[in-house]
């Protein structure tokens, strides 16, 4: 649908596309399976050697992980068939990454890398050192163009399942996955949670514009977790969460008014305000750090929710997905976005969800580069 | 901040003719609000007497919640309430604990808090001159004139969390949103960041820190700017931490125990200032657009007047609304629930179109000073309402000082000089007319240290009681003489000085009538206007030639003041405009604002009103409600013009016809604020078709370029060498400004 079909335009393989985040750098890597025996044969010797070394492992080098449980089969993509292998590792480490690349030998092929998100304009420079001395070609595309067509590619190879949202989300046990189809969306809202946020709102395939954004991202989660908690991860920090009661951190409506405020419809629990509890130094002494954790992600959470539903409301948007790296592992956050979608709007707002939340930028880069037939 | 100083007794004034009291109780700071009738001194000059009497005031104050039990139980010594009203979250929690504390016989009614805020923000908006100011760079406060139209708006109130309020009317509101994070977010968050516990601390450390070590900025991710988001935008708070984080496990094997001692605490500080401010800033702005809104008043005692935060919540509203929506702020943003709930109970002061109130600066701590939360405020009532002057051609835009001080640092010197080294003059003059009260010299003294005190901190903070001006130093200094007792202390000069004038009067006019060209009597009447408007005892110069003149024993009469006049052309000379126009058009009614007792009103104005009569004109004169340095009070004018009455018989008819009517400005200032007129005042003055100001408080130092919907004379003596030569003249100057009323210079 995307991509054309003319051989003679495809840019030679290995095909990946790369996301460079603040935080996280995500790879797409596609795998063709449609070769035949000849072009198996001659398949170049590195080619294979990448193959090999990205489908047999699930980790590379400390912090290089693949999700397996995102790969995505018989995806069509610039006129082949192949899988789709979603892959990651902290921007911190591109170092790292150009060395593994040097040594499994993508330094003898002609090879061209796309790449968006910040680290594309940041890591340019020396993308193109290294490139000079492995034969790399940098493609720089626009972050917001590729999320965008990422979203819309995904969504297009995996119509049933790729898009969801929660049903009785705060309920601990019978919250339920249920699928959502998204084969109309339009207009909706995008809100894609990184190190910060993106929001922009979606009109049709080609027309979107960013509506707003926000410091208080996944970055903000993280880092204000490893400060408070000593944690080291994210994966830690939302374990940390999971166990955590955020009451105990912050100032609820009965911690101030001894009650409901009922004229203005504030329930006794909720929050009157994140963190409104710890300059009192019995209530410090009184908290764990899966509280404070637990509260970091409600306050981040929360915030985003109401960003986004103000959006929602200035743009007469009713759909809103949730995308980006900070929902990953973190079904929490999800739930309480579903749930503060629906109260708070009196249920005019509808939560949606894709699986791959942090890939489509990657996605829609390598898309970018097949069109652009290179 | 001193935790200690937050409550001290003094704060606490007149608590013994208190009645009526409010309190506002919240997570941490608590307010109280009362209204007592606090004795003053008033001058009766008719019977050459100053006598004592009352005047009611509203008092509010701040001090630590949990002070709240201490500070009852002092109110209740001095006198145990017998009602309270009671707001913020804390009321409602510790009401058990106000009640043990006021006593069984004080009735406590619980007043709705958001209701309280909202009515709170109306009366500020309404009452408190430059009570609202916009924020931008560093120092760049801009005072907004008290707008008549301040519905609807939004209120965003900043406490322990945030509220969001949309306002219609002085009765109809709505709670649109809210944030959890808010004040307590950014106190609890920073203790557990940068153990520092206190509020102010916290506020102080963020104002040293810097941020771009902790958060991660678009520059970072980018390395430079990225569509329209500049280089050094935030895109991520707190994002630097993770990377500290990562580089030091893998630098030594994941201990990451020191990850706290590689942060500076002060950055922190900032970063969550910078995000809870931002983040406030664009939710305010999401739901003004939402409603249609085009201003937000932030309320609340989180901002407290720091640059940082207002220059980030300002920015992010102008950002993120694309500068359709207006960030506003208040001087007392933190006392909008205790005049709310104050009010709840007094329905009398509600009534504006009975009273009126405004600021006593020299009883009000300083509000506005960065940093500095206003610990005390004051508020004085008058018994009559005000109302914007039905002349003024933009009543929304008016602002009367000419020169705001804040903006012209040259200025400010230059006056922040002179009223310093005048105090000690002028104080001595106080001193003198209460010669027979034992404590005189010690009230002077306490006068001139309260006086210096202030001018030392406008230095340090311009912005302490608003826009800084002449105007408010001027008044300043009479709110801080009324403070100690000092009622009039020119009232003897002002009798001496119409007498002699009084004195002077029928040969005055009867050289005047003497003239039989119209044009050579209206000039000499013109240059008697501004000759008597020689006579200030407001002006240094004035005061040294009279003093030289009496130790030589010369008289410093009338003619002497007309030889020291500037020749014509003066300064500013329209006078053959006004004698052209004179000529051919006849006033239907004229106002005159007076100036000073003695030669000027006497033989200046009177004749000039004279001749207006005679033509046909009726003339209203209009004069201070109380007295200030030796302006001529609504009651003395009374008395002068039954005098005058006796010596010439045409003035004697009109004022029996109505022709002469006398009427009281409502205010006690030698300056003029149009934007507050008595309305019994404003009402008559719709129907003037001339404006005469005169004197250099009212003509000069204020309204010098207000514009009015009908003809309008400016007249004064430039009195001040430094003024003169700013204007670019020199001493005794004249300035004499005629202004036809746009489309009537075309009939």
């Amino acid at each position: 649908m995307l991509a054309t079909d003319s051989n003679a335009q495809r840019p030679p393989m290995p095909w990946f596309g790369m996301d460079i985040g603040g935080s996280l750098t995500k790879v797409i890597y596609f795998e063709p399976t449609d070769l035949d025996p000849d072009e198996s044969n001659n398949e170049h010797e590195n080619l294979k050697t990448i193959k090999h070394y990205l489908k047999s492992n699930k980790a590379y080098g400390k912090t290089g992980k693949r999700d397996a449980h995102l790969e995505m089969e018989r995806c069509k993509m610039g006129g082949r068939v192949g899988t789709l292998h979603f892959i990651r590792f902290p921007t911190a480490e591109m170092s790292a990454f150009m060395a593994l690349a040097k040594s499994k030998g993508i330094a003898s092929m002609a090879t061209t890398i796309c790449a968006t998100g910040g680290g594309a304009h940041l890591f340019e420079e020396q993308f193109r050192e290294v490139g000079k001395e492995l034969n790399l070609i940098l493609h720089k595309f626009d972050e917001l163009d590729s999320l965008i067509r990422g979203i819309h590619y995904i969504e297009a190879c995996n119509p049933v399942n790729e898009c969801y949202y929660f049903k009785n989300p705060m309920d601990e046990d019978q919250f339920e996955k249920v699928p959502y189809d998204f084969s109309n969306p339009y207009p909706y809202l995008v809100v894609n949670i990184g190190s910060g946020v993106s929001i922009l709102a979606v009109y049709s395939p080609t027309e979107y514009k960013r509506v707003t954004g926000t410091s208080l991202g996944g970055g903000t989660f993280l880092g204000l977790c490893c400060l408070l908690t000593g944690c080291e991860t994210f994966e830690e920090a939302i374990e940390l969460a999971e166990k955590g009661d955020s009451q105990k951190v912050d100032k609820l409506v009965k911690d101030i008014y001894g009650g409901d405020y009922p004229k203005f419809d504030l329930r006794a629990d909720t929050v009157a305000s994140s963190f409104g509890n710890m300059n009192c130094k019995w209530r410090r002494e009184l908290t764990s750090k899966e509280d404070l954790a637990r509260a970091t992600l409600a306050t981040i959470t929360n915030n985003i929710g109401s960003i986004a539903r103000m959006c929602a409301i200035n743009e007469g948007i009713t759909r809103v997905v949730f995308v980006g790296n900070f929902l990953r592992v973190n079904a929490l956050s999800m739930r309480m976005l579903a749930y503060a979608m629906h109260f708070w709007s009196k249920g005019s707002l509808k939560a949606l969800f894709l699986e791959h939340e942090g890939y489509f930028g990657a996605a829609g880069c390598l898309m970018e580069l097949l069109k652009s037939g290179n | 901040m001193d935790q200690a100083a937050a409550l001290e007794i003094p704060h606490l004034r007149h608590l013994q003719e208190a009645k009526m009291f409010a309190i506002d109780v919240g997570g941490s700071l608590a307010k109280i609000a009362y209204f007592s009738n606090v004795p003053v001194k008033r001058a009766h000059y008719a019977d050459n007497k100053i006598v004592s009497c009352s005047s009611g005031r509203l008092h509010f104050a701040k001090f630590e919640a949990r002070q709240l039990e201490s500070c009852l139980n002092f109110i209740r010594e001095q006198g145990p309430p017998t009602e309270i009203r009671a707001t913020g979250g804390g009321s409602h929690r510790r009401k058990e604990l106000i009640q043990k504390a006021l006593g069984p016989q004080c009735t406590i009614y619980l007043e709705d808090e958001m209701k309280c805020i909202v009515t709170g923000a109306n009366f500020l908006l309404r009452n408190i001159p430059h009570e609202v100011f916009s924020y931008e760079k560093r120092d760049n406060f801009k005072f907004k004139p008290n707008d008549t139209n301040v519905f609807p708006y939004l209120l965003v109130n900043i406490g322990s969390g945030v509220s969001i309020i949309k306002v219609e009317s002085e009765t109809s509101f709505e709670r649109i949103g809210g944030s959890a994070l808010g004040g307590a977010s950014f106190w609890g968050l920073g203790s557990l960041l940068t153990g520092t516990r206190d509020f102010d601390e916290l506020l102080q450390l963020a104002e040293e820190g810097d941020h771009r070590s902790v958060d991660t900025l678009i520059g970072d991710i980018y390395g430079s700017d990225y569509v329209g988001l500049s280089a050094d935008t935030i895109a991520c708070s707190f994002g630097k931490l993770s990377r500290v984080h990562a580089t030091s496990a893998t630098n030594n094997g994941g201990d990451n125990n020191n990850i706290r001692d590689n942060v500076n605490p002060a950055d922190l500080a900032r970063s969550l200032l910078l995000v809870i401010s931002n983040d406030i800033g664009q939710l305010a702005s999401l739901y003004a657009l939402s409603h249609n809104l085009d201003r937000v008043y932030f309320g609340g005692y989180f901002l407290r007047s720091r640059p940082l935060s207002m220059h980030t919540l300002s920015f992010a509203v102008n950002f993120w609304s694309k500068a359709k929506v207006e960030p506003l702020f208040l001087r007392h943003e933190g006392y909008l629930g205790a005049i709310g709930a104050y009010l709840a109970g007094d329905k009398s002061a509600m009534i504006s179109d009975k009273v009126s109130w405004a600021e006593n600066y020299a009883c009000s701590s300083l509000a506005g000073v960065p940093g500095t939360a206003p610990s005390h405020l004051e508020m004085d009532l008058f018994e009559w309402p005000m109302v914007s002057c039905p002349l003024l051609k933009h009543p929304e835009k008016y602002t009367a000082d000419t020169v705001d001080l804040t903006k012209d640092a040259p200025a400010r010197e230059y006056w922040l000089d002179c009223f310093e080294n005048a105090i000690t003059k002028f104080v001595e003059v106080a001193v003198e007319s209460q010669k027979d009260k034992i404590d005189a010299e010690e009230r002077g003294q306490a006068v001139r240290e309260k006086y210096l005190e202030k001018i030392k901190y406008l230095r340090l903070n311009p912005c302490v009681y608003g826009s800084l001006t002449v105007r408010s130093l001027l008044d300043m200094r009479e709110q801080c003489l009324l403070e100690f007792d000092f009622a009039d202390p020119y009232m003897v000069q002002k009798r001496t000085e119409n007498q002699l004038a009084l004195g002077e009067l029928k040969k005055r006019i009867t050289h005047l009538d003497s003239i039989a060209d119209d044009v050579e009597r209206q000039t000499e009447l013109v240059i008697g206007l501004l000759a008597g408007n020689v006579f200030d005892y407001g002006a240094k110069e004035v005061v040294r030639l009279l003093q030289e003149a009496e130790t030589k024993n010369e008289s410093f009469g009338f003619e002497r003041a007309n030889s020291l006049l500037q020749k014509r052309p003066w300064l500013v000379d329209n006078l053959d405009q006004w004698l052209e126009r004179a000529k051919s058009h006849v006033h239907k009614c004229a106002a005159i604002f007076v100036d000073n007792c003695g030669a000027d009103f006497v033989l200046g104005v009177v004749p000039f009103a004279r001749e207006l009569v005679r033509r046909g004109t009726r003339v209203m004169l209009c004069a201070n409600a109380r007295p200030v340095l030796n302006d001529v009070t609504y009651d003395e004018l009374r008395l002068l013009a039954e005098q005058i009455a006796s010596i010439c018989p045409v003035w004697n008819q009109a004022l029996r016809d109505g022709r002469i009517k006398l009427q009281d400005s409502g205010q006690s200032s030698p300056c003029l604020d149009f934007a507050r007129i008595k309305r019994q005042t404003a009402e008559e003055l719709s129907l003037c078709d001339l404006l005469v100001i005169e004197g250099m408080g009212r003509a000069i130092h204020t309204n010098f370029n207000t514009e009015f919907t009908c003809d309008s004379i400016r007249g004064a003596v430039l009195k001040n060498k430094w003024l003169a030569k700013r204007l670019g003249g020199d001493m005794f100057s004249v300035v004499f400004k005629f202004e036809a009323k746009d489309n009537v210079t075309k009939e």
